[in-house]
């Protein structure tokens, strides 16, 4: 089996960690970090089995947690709530279209920090949270509304490259195969 | 519909998040450093990067400005020198004046210059990470400072890379005093609305009319952490609390903690 995707996946989970807390002049401008992590969740949550999806999320809180300042495992259940809630409606979403990864990409840039912060609101931390916040939760929805369209396209090639392609399927059915001749027994 | 592989999956994580939030500190603390270890490669990338393009930045400046420079630095380093002695004099009158009324001495800090590796992947946290850790001699609640005030203390200290939490994090309070009205106080973690990081909020022990805006705030030395006279920052601006009994003031730090590329965390 062709893992290649997943493991590509979880390269950019560990490459877009690190770049959180890198790039200073970029996020003194935005006042946000680089943090691609949700458009990340929302791919595997999307194209890949549960197992991929939860583990990557998974993988992806603990990365940013060793990183930060807060508590090891707060940074858990909003990357993995994201990536159960999408996969249980994968069906309902139109996965394919830019519009639709735009939005996604921005209620899970917005979603994903916020559940973290009702998880630090569970615990002793104090985090520095005041009316800028807000302003910052956007910022963040709108890096991962504009990276999410450009997360889809780069993985989908990379899939392209890199994945088994399917089998091209043939009209050929065995149940209606005319079997003719002296030693025909029907099925 | 929600398939017992979901049940399975929820029940897991939720039990992993419970654990690893009531994890004691000095277990968290190993934990962390050794899910951080799998960005040393990163980090060694980017140091490594860093060098060749400074060397690159070298090699592209032309010698007169080097030249400049370093009679700049030659100027500045005598300066320094006269600053020393004076300082040295000063110091030894300070002892001796600690010995005679009975205050314990004060030694001198060891400075080691550090290199800024990363900052805070979140925004509600505000630390940095250097590149000097408990191999280097690094441990917890070492200051750090840059060349133009207070940035904050070692937070956590890892074997090559240690957190710094700045001033205005929760895990950072400090003891300041306003160096001219000698009023006490505690500059504790407060967002501004401009989310600027370098406007940290001071809490005053008491109403105090005499605060105004421009007025000089340094560390107190309470506190056992910071040594006293640490320039932090100047007040930006005053108000009293509903009551009238506490005064609240913003205060802009004379670090620019945004920018900062090396710091000395001072060492005992």
């Amino acid at each position: 089996m062709n893992r290649s995707t997943l493991l590509f996946l979880a390269l950019a989970v560990w490459l877009s960690a690190f770049a959180q807390t890198q790039f200073a002049a970029l996020r003194e401008w935005m006042s946000v970090p680089v943090a691609l992590g949700p458009s990340l969740v929302c791919y595997a949550a999307l194209t890949q089995g549960p197992g991929a999806a939860f583990g990557l999320a998974l993988l992806g809180g603990l990365l940013s947690d060793a990183l930060s300042s807060a508590p090891l495992g707060s940074g858990i259940p909003g990357p993995f709530l994201l990536a159960l809630t999408l996969h249980l409606q994968r069906h309902l979403i139109l996965r394919d279209q830019r519009f639709a990864q735009f939005w996604i990409g921005l209620g899970a840039g917005v979603g994903v920090p916020l559940l973290t912060l009702a998880t630090l609101a569970l615990t002793r931390a104090e985090p520095v949270t005041g009316a800028f916040t807000v302003l910052q939760l956007l910022g963040l929805g709108l890096v991962n509304g504009l990276a999410c369209p450009a997360v889809f396209a780069l993985f989908d090639l990379l899939h392209r490259a890199f994945d088994y392609r399917p089998l091209a399927s043939t009209s050929f059915r065995p149940d209606r195969e005319t079997v003719r001749g002296r030693q025909f027994r029907p099925r | 519909m929600l398939k017992r592989t979901h049940h399975l999956a929820i029940l897991g994580v939720g039990l992993l998040t419970l654990g690893l939030l009531n994890l004691p500190e000095p277990l968290e603390a190993r934990v962390k450093s050794a899910i951080g270890a799998a960005f040393l490669p990163l980090f060694g990338l980017r140091a490594a990067a860093n060098s060749v393009v400074d060397r690159a930045a070298y090699q592209a400046l032309p010698r007169s400005t080097l030249v400049d420079n370093l009679l700049r630095l030659e100027r500045e380093n005598a300066e320094l020198r006269a600053a020393a002695l004076q300082a040295t004099d000063l110091l030894a009158e300070n002892q001796r004046l600690r010995a005679a009324i009975g205050a314990a001495p004060r030694g001198p800090w060891r400075p080691r210059l550090a290199r800024v590796v990363g900052r805070e992947p979140t925004t509600w946290w505000r630390t940095l990470q250097i590149n000097l850790g408990s191999r280097d001699g690094l441990a917890a609640d070492q200051v750090v400072v840059s060349g133009t005030g207070l940035v904050g203390r070692v937070s956590q200290a890892g074997l090559t890379h240690s957190r710094v939490a700045l001033v205005g994090d929760a895990e950072c309070g400090v003891s300041v005093v306003v160096h001219e009205t000698r009023d006490l106080g505690i500059i504790k973690p407060g967002q501004t609305l401009s989310g600027d990081g370098g406007l940290v909020e001071l809490t005053l022990m008491q109403n105090c009319p005499a605060i105004m805006a421009g007025q000089t705030v340094t560390t107190s030395g309470l506190g056992g952490v910071f040594p006293a006279g640490l320039p932090v920052g100047t007040i930006v601006d005053t108000r009293n609390d509903a009551g009238n009994v506490f005064t609240t003031a913003r205060v802009r730090l004379t670090a620019q903690l945004n920018r900062l590329e090396e710091v000395w965390v001072l060492q005992p």
